[in-house]
């Protein structure tokens, strides 16, 4: 699934993100150029997925917009960074997730079947972006959460790993 | 007092030449030092770091820097929590921040939990674990380390004024028994002193 790199960083910058903390998987990868580009956009890079979250953590307190973008993989990876910082300090924090093999139904990846009740356990709010025809929905399940003070989290749909 | 004759570093003893030395930075402690910092000092430019998630107090760190960028960001480690973490010595010099001190408070071991060896303390025997030496292969602009209270003294007001982002190692003592580590006060209440005093972006 290819989502247009510059309606994903239009999407943003109409969210006010002010900065992307991420560690991309391929899908989000290729937004890089894009997501570089507007001025009022600053990209962290991280060097493993749970840094993102206290990073955010910071730029949250300090005033700013953040938002984690991260696979999976690292939602996984972050477990005790994102719990510490959602539930210990209580921030409302927001991540977009690549959900990698969502798009492959019978695939056996353990990425794809545990990314749901993972977040149905830390009882997160999550939306399912299935296309990019969804990207409209995302930005208005951040809105929804951010209005409501509330972590949120969008699972970006991909294919294979 | 001598400085030169000062050969250990007392945990106290080396957080309270910051203390003094300490105007309008934005301070991040944990384990051990959020434990002493308190008792030195108040501030409501204080973020003690407790609960934590052990390792992350560098990068929350790093997003205060990157949000206040007007502001110096001292960030109070342990050598535990830094093993845990070493990437972030990457992390913190990609973002090109310039406003971020990391001082670690090296002792050796998990104070927190009761003393136990960090895998760098049983490796030294055999080797040389050096932080500074991974804070300067990961770009830090300036790195330091400081075995003895005296030179810590003397040389401190200095060290914090050298170019970002610094890297300062204390080789301080295991305070003992006296390891229990508490949050002082609630999360909610502290958290709302502390974006107050950031105030607005």
């Amino acid at each position: 699934m290819d989502y247009p790199a510059e309606q994903v960083a239009d999407t943003l910058v109409g969210l006010g993100i002010t900065h992307v903390v991420w560690l991309p998987d391929s899908v989000m990868g290729s937004w890089e150029r894009a997501l570089d580009r507007p001025e009022t956009i600053k990209l962290v890079r991280v060097c493993r997925e749970g840094e993102a979250w206290a990073i955010a953590a910071g730029l949250h307190l300090g005033g700013c917009r953040p938002l984690v973008m991260i696979q999976n993989t690292g939602l996984f990876e972050s477990g005790d960074a994102l719990r510490n910082v959602l539930f210990d300090l209580k921030l409302p924090l927001l991540a977009l997730v690549g959900y990698r093999s969502y798009l492959v139904p019978e695939s056996t990846d353990s990425a794809r079947r545990f990314t749901e009740p993972i977040l149905d356990a830390w009882g997160i709010d999550y939306v399912i972006v299935r296309n990019p025809d969804e990207l409209g929905q995302m930005a208005e399940h951040f809105r929804a959460c951010r209005d409501a003070g509330r972590p949120g989290v969008a699972l970006v749909a991909e294919g294979r790993m | 007092m001598n400085p030169t004759t000062e050969t250990s570093m007392p945990l106290v003893e080396a957080l309270r030449v910051l203390v003094a030395l300490r105007q309008q930075q934005i301070v991040v402690t944990t384990m051990g030092a959020a434990r002493e910092w308190p008792k030195l000092s108040q501030h409501p430019l204080d973020f003690h770091y407790i609960p934590s998630a052990m390792g992350q107090a560098p990068a929350l760190g790093l997003g205060l820097a990157l949000a206040k960028p007007a502001s110096e960001v001292w960030v109070l480690n342990g050598d535990g929590g830094m093993l845990m973490n070493l990437g972030c010595l990457v992390t913190i010099v990609a973002s090109g921040v310039k406003n971020l001190t990391l001082i670690v408070l090296e002792n050796g071991i998990y104070e927190v939990t009761g003393g136990q060896q960090t895998p760098a303390a049983v490796a030294k025997r055999q080797v040389a674990v050096d932080f500074a030496g991974f804070a300067r292969a990961a770009g830090f602009e300036s790195v330091h380390r400081f075995d003895r209270l005296g030179d810590w003294r003397s040389q401190a007001a200095h060290t914090l004024q050298s170019p970002g982002p610094r890297f300062i190692v204390l080789a301080v003592e295991p305070v003992g028994d006296a390891y229990h580590l508490e949050a002082p006060g609630p999360m909610a209440a502290r958290l709302t002193t502390f974006q107050t005093a950031l105030g607005p972006l």
